[in-house]
This record gives structure tokens, C-alpha cells and sequence, in this order.
């Protein structure tokens, strides 16, 4: 009787609170036990997002934080140029260091290069 | 048939405690009397069989203590299979370990992870996904005396077994509390581990999971019975109750409820061990009448 | 024909690792199977006092890898059933005592003369357990339906898995009015979370207690509903498809509170 009013006034059962905890801990626990899964994550990650723009891959930053009540991953990803939006100038690059490609382009354009945004 | 049950684990048992000469703890070096009354106590809790509530019991009487006014902080030596964290409904906040102190990746302070409810409890936690073999004796030592420096209590959560992880969980302690609950394979590893610990730890008894029905109806065995074998002094007995379940289910030990009969039974515990002239505690009507016995003689026992 | 090599384990102590094998074991003796119960957990045997067995040892499981016996004069056959054998573990020695290579070769041993070789692990998942495993080629974890209990299977599936043998679970000590109160998780809850396939679920039964106490497995007892819980994991453990035991209340009330539950 009383189990049953309580679930009438909204109050779960604490066997609610374990599964949910239960089910996080679980995915900390693995993800601590597979320090491999993260690093090819990451990999594919930076591979994805590489081919929209151009990121620092010495710099990115992978996490795993607890939100309430779930698992999050936090990727911070440093974004060293981003193609003009209608597709014009450069294909995006994923690889060549800055300074090669400015050569090439002043090579071909004969004048000077703007300075990239977001480049160090 | 009790009787003869009983006479062979005691037999078994002080054959063993001859033979164990405290081996294991030689490398533990003595402290200075004056800094052992400086510093704060290293107890360690263990028993030897697994699931009779070593860990439950270090995260009841952490609180207790803590609720108490004391500073104090929870060590999981239980490598590889921790869950000191998820009684105390810490497991989302635990950032470092127990290795990552020892490997001096990182300083103790950062990894000490404050208690939820409690104000002055802290809690060390295990690594998950490294194994007991990692740990260094010497280093767990000297981790342990520094946390002595910091803390009025240090209570070390020791894994189940009599290997490498006990050892360690031991390295470093003044102190033993020994959990076993009323079954005859517990007696038997909790007798061997007093055996193991010799005098040194001044090993002190907690029976954990009683129940006073059983008890009563000869199922299972008594204090009396527990203690005719194991003789240690006796810090207090606490009855089997579902609540145990719930509370873990939340993470919430149930020391922070001291109207509880459990609750209350840890809190007089933790009084016990900070020297209080309090009773132990003992579940009510754990202690069969005579007529009870009587009955259970004649009618209860089977053979 | 070589017999069948069952490693019982947890990860987390006192789930009921011995306390199911010395059940299972005995339930499959009972229906014809030829047995071996070997027990693992060096320095810290029970399996022989669980059977009552413990006043017959002779020689153990280290006695044997160390070729001071044969290993059938260490076992030490129950004399309540036909085919039922066990070889206890050392007491005053060390998991280590014993190689990988050597448990395994005393479980190949064993396995020739039997149907079935149960090896009962010790807790953790140190050399005991890893020796333990080595000498199997399939296992039953146990857990209870509690965090901790499950937490710690989680990482012992986890780790047989890594070995590739067959893994299968047991759920052990539930309480049913528990789970109906909304205060303990459900088996269902149990196998979402493991992934593992159900192999048998036990109720908790205080008369467990008393059976151990007094060293005789609970199986013996005629009118026991453990006994028949037993059976039915024997079946299934020989391939039969049993429905599992339901343990809902079926009163109009429980089936109220699981509508709502379900709402």
C-alpha cells in the first residue's frame, strides 16, 4: 500500500537511481579501460572535421565530463582556417605548412596575400 | 554438529596463527611514539572473504566520523575493482586515483575527492583499469603517512583476498577493524586474516549481517559464537537490513541517518574507535532467551 | 570425450560463486553427470566446507601441481552422490603457488575423467581468477542485483571476453518483493546493463545459511524451491530451452503497481 501511494506522489524507487548510475559508471569505467578507442576516436574525429576546416591537430583536446545525467564528450578542436562559405578560392587543406602555400599563391596571383584568419 | 564444525575451524585456526609469523608485514618500518601521537590513525578494514561489507562499512564509518567533527579521508585500495566511490555517490567526480598519486602524476590534493553530504570526509579512489600488481608497498606507505599529516583519520578500504592487495592495503596502517559476518566460510578467511595481521594491528571485530531471527532459531551462528572463535575485542554488531541495498542504490551511506538502527549502530562505532566509553552496539534481541535456546535445542536443530 | 570446463566467477566476493557450484555440481551429479568441483581460491578454500567436506582433505590442489600426489588421490568423492568429486585448494599457500600452464594442465586431467569440471574462482581478478579462467573454456559469472556486485562482473566479462570464451550469467540472492517495491534492480535491469546471455536467476533463501553451516548443499533439501532452481539451470546449462522462473506477484495489486510502473 504505501509502495503504491508513494509511486502515486511521483517518488521512484531507489532502483531507478542505481540503473541510471549504474549505466554511467559503466561508461566511465569503460571508457578508462580503453585509453586505444579514444586516441582512434580522436583520430577520426580530427579526420572529419578536417575536411570541412582546417584544425591544429597538435592542440586537440578530447574529454569526457559528467552533464547531469549523462556522459559527454568534449572535444576542443583549435580552428586554424575556414574556407570561404561559397565554395570559391581554396579547396580545404589538411596538411601543407602556411607559409609553402602563401608562395605558391603570390607566385600565381603576383601580389600579396591576406592574412588567414584565426592563423598564429 | 555445530559443536564439531566449531571445533574444526578453531582447531585450523590456531594451527594457522602458529604458523604465520607476521611475514608479510616486515617490511613496514615502526613510527616513533611521538609521531604516532602527532599524526592521525590508519586503520585499516578488512576480512579476507569478500562481500561482508568491508566497503560499506569504511564508507559508514568514515562518515560517522566525519559527522563527528573529524578530518577524514577514505582510501580504495581495492585496485581494478573499486567501488568505494559509488557507495559514497562520488563516482561522477573521481578526476584522479590511487596510481596517479603513487606514479606522482599528479598531487595528492587533486585527487582527493570531497564527500557529497559530509563536510571533512574525503575520498581517495582506486584506478579502474590498473591491477592491484601495480602498486608499490613503499610508495603506499609513504602515502599513507603523509595523509597521516592531514588527517585525523585515515581508514583504508583493503581489497578481499590475502595477496598483494591486502598487503598494500595494510602497508601504512597502525590499525586494523576486521568485518565477518555470521557464516562459517567467513570465520574461517576473517580467522585467517587475524592470523596475518598478528598483534601489531590490534585488530578489532565488527559482525556485520546479523540476524537476530535466524539467530534465535539456531540458522545461523551468534555473536557468541562468531567471537568464541575469533576472539577480538568487539567494536559492535550490526543487523542485516534491506535499507544497506537502498542506500547504496543512491549512494548515500546509511551513517548519515543516525536514526536508523543502522546508522546509529555505525555512529556508536565510530565513538568506540575515537576512544567514547560507549556501549558496542548490538541489534535488539540478538541475544536468545534461554527458553528460545531451549526450544531451538529440542525442536529447531535437526540433528 | 573430454568433459566440459566451467569457470564460475564475480569479480565481486560473496556473491554466491561457491555456494553455486558446490549446487550446480551436485545437481548435475544428480542427474547422471560424472563431476569434478575443483576449487580455486588458494589460501582461501571453502568449497570443501560448503559440501561439509572438510575434514576428509588429504592432499590439494597445489599438493597435486607439485607432483607429490596423483591427482585421484586428492579428490575426495561425496559420498551423498554418485558422481560427485572434489579437489579442494591449499590453505596455507598462495595463489601463486600455482602457474597458468599448471591449473590447467590439472583441469585437462580432471576433464578426462568427468563430464562436467566446475572450478570455483576466487574473488578479484588477479592470478587466482586468471588461473581460474585459464583452466576453462566457458564461464558463468554471478552478481547480485546490486551496484557494486554488477559493477564488478561488468569488468570480469570484460575481461573473459578479451579470452573469447562463452560467458553466461547467473543472477543470485534476488529478493522479489524488493524489486517490486522499486528498491532493488530487476534481473531485466541486470542483463541490459551486462549484455550477457541469462543462464539462471536464484532467489535470495536464508535457509542457505543454515545449509552451509551445516555442509550440506541446499539441492539435498527435497521440497526446496532452490532445488528446483537448480534443475532448471542444469537443463539449461545442457542445452534445453527452460522458461525462466517468474517471480512477479501475480496478485491484482502487483500487477496495479507494474502498470503503473510501466505508464
Amino acid at each position: 500500500m504505501i509502495e503504491f501511494l508513494r509511486r502515486l506522489f511521483g517518488q521512484t524507487g531507489s532502483s531507478a537511481t542505481a540503473k541510471e548510475r549504474l549505466r554511467l559508471v559503466l561508461m566511465t569505467d569503460h571508457l578508462e579501460l580503453a585509453p586505444e578507442m579514444i586516441e582512434t576516436m580522436k583520430r577520426d574525429l580530427i579526420e572529419v572535421i578536417s575536411r570541412h576546416v582546417e584544425v591544429d591537430r597538435e592542440r586537440i583536446d578530447v574529454t569526457f565530463e559528467r552533464q547531469d545525467r549523462t556522459l559527454a564528450m568534449l572535444a576542443n578542436v583549435p580552428i586554424l582556417s575556414v574556407n570561404r562559405p561559397n565554395g570559391n578560392g581554396a579547396r580545404k587543406q589538411t596538411r601543407p605548412p602556411v607559409r609553402r602555400r602563401r608562395r605558391r599563391k603570390k607566385a600565381q596571383l603576383g601580389g600579396s596575400v591576406p592574412a588567414r584568419a584565426g592563423a598564429t | 554438529m555445530q559443536q564439531l564444525r566449531n571445533d574444526l575451524i578453531r582447531s585450523e585456526a590456531s594451527e594457522l596463527r602458529e604458523e604465520a609469523t607476521g611475514v608479510i608485514l616486515s617490511e613496514a618500518s615502526e613510527r616513533s611514539e611521538e609521531a604516532k601521537s602527532k599524526d592521525g590513525r590508519a586503520i585499516v578494514i578488512t576480512s579476507g572473504k569478500g562481500g561482508v561489507g568491508k566497503t560499506t562499512t569504511t564508507a559508514n564509518l568514515g562518515t560517522a566520523l566525519a559527522v563527528r567533527g573529524a578530518r577524514v579521508v577514505l582510501v580504495d585500495a581495492d585496485v581494478g575493482l573499486r567501488n568505494l566511490d559509488i557507495l559514497l555517490g562520488l563516482e561522477s567526480r573521481v578526476k584522479h586515483h590511487l596510481l596517479d598519486v603513487l606514479e606522482e602524476r599528479v598531487q595528492v590534493e587533486d585527487a582527493l575527492v570531497p564527500g557529497k553530504h559530509t563536510d571533512g570526509l574525503f575520498l581517495l579512489a582506486a584506478a579502474q583499469a590498473r591491477e592491484k600488481d601495480d602498486v608499490e608497498t613503499l610508495r603506499m606507505q609513504a602515502l599513507i603517512a603523509s595523509l597521516r599529516e592531514r588527517f585525523d583519520y585515515v581508514l583504508i578500504d583493503s581489497p578481499a583476498g590475502i595477496e598483494l592487495g591486502f598487503r598494500n592495503a595494510v602497508a601504512g596502517a597502525d590499525e586494523a577493524v576486521v568485518v565477518c559476518t555470521p557464516e562459517v566460510a567467513a570465520v574461517r578467511d576473517v580467522d585467517r586474516v587475524v592470523g596475518l595481521l598478528g598483534n601489531r594491528f590490534r585488530p578489532q571485530l565488527i559482525i556485520n549481517r546479523l540476524r537476530p531471527a535466524l539467530v534465535r532459531k539456531g540458522k545461523m551462528l551468534s555473536v557468541e559464537d562468531v567471537n568464541g572463535i575469533l576472539r577480538l575485542p568487539l567494536l559492535g554488531v550490526i543487523a542485516d537490513e534491506p535499507e544497506i541495498i537502498i542506500t547504496t542504490n543512491r549512494g548515500e551511506p546509511l551513517a548519515l541517518r543516525m536514526q536508523t538502527p543502522t546508522g546509529a549502530a555505525y555512529h556508536a562505532i565510530a565513538a568506540r574507535i575515537a576512544g567514547d566509553d560507549v556501549a558496542a552496539p548490538m541489534p535488539a534481541q540478538a541475544k536468545a532467551s534461554l527458553f528460545e535456546r531451549l526450544g531451538a535445542m529440542l525442536g529447531g536443530k535437526r540433528r | 570425450m573430454s568433459a566440459r570446463k566451467i569457470v564460475v566467477t564475480s569479480g565481486k566476493g560473496g556473491v554466491g560463486k561457491t555456494t553455486t557450484t558446490a549446487n550446480l555440481g551436485a545437481t548435475l551429479a544428480r542427474r547422471g553427470k560424472r563431476v569434478i568441483l575443483i576449487d580455486a581460491d588458494i589460501g582461501l578454500r571453502n568449497l570443501d566446507l560448503v559440501l561439509g567436506l572438510e575434514k576428509r582433505i588429504v592432499f590439494d590442489l597445489v599438493e597435486v601441481a607439485e607432483g607429490r600426489c596423483q591427482l585421484r588421490q586428492a579428490l575426495i568423492k561425496d559420498k551423498r552422490f554418485d558422481s560427485l568429486s572434489i579437489l579442494p585448494a591449499a590453505q596455507t599457500r598462495e595463489k601463486d603457488a600455482i602457474s597458468q600452464d599448471q591449473f590447467a594442465a590439472i583441469v585437462e586431467c580432471a576433464a578426462d575423467q568427468a563430464d562436467y569440471v566446475l572450478i570455483d574462482s576466487p574473488a578479484g581478478i588477479e592470478t587466482g581468477f586468471r588461473n581460474a579462467v585459464a583452466g576453462a573454456n566457458e564461464a558463468i559469472v554471478v552478481t547480485t542485483p546490486e551496484v557494486s556486485a554488477i559493477r564488478d562482473a561488468d569488468r570480469v566479462v570484460g575481461k573473459i571476453g578479451d579470452a573469447g570464451k562463452p560467458i553466461r550469467l547467473i543472477v543470485n540472492r534476488l529478493r522479489p518483493e524488493m524489486v517490486r517495491s522499486g528498491d532493488m534492480l530487476s534481473v531485466d535491469d541486470v542483463c541490459e546493463v551486462l549484455s550477457i546471455e541469462l543462464l539462471g536467476i536464484v532467489p535470495d533463501d536464508e535457509e542457505v545459511i543454515d545449509t552451509t553451516n551445516r555442509g550440506e548443499p541446499i539441492v539435498l533439501n527435497d521440497g526446496g524451491r532452490l532445488r528446483a532452481i537448480y534443475e532448471k539451470i542444469a537443463r539449461r546449462l545442457e542445452g534445453e530451452l527452460v522458461p525462466f522462473t517468474n517471480f512477479d506477484s501475480p496478485t491484482f495489486f502487483g500487477r496495479l503497481i507494474g502498470a503503473l510502473k510501466a505508464g
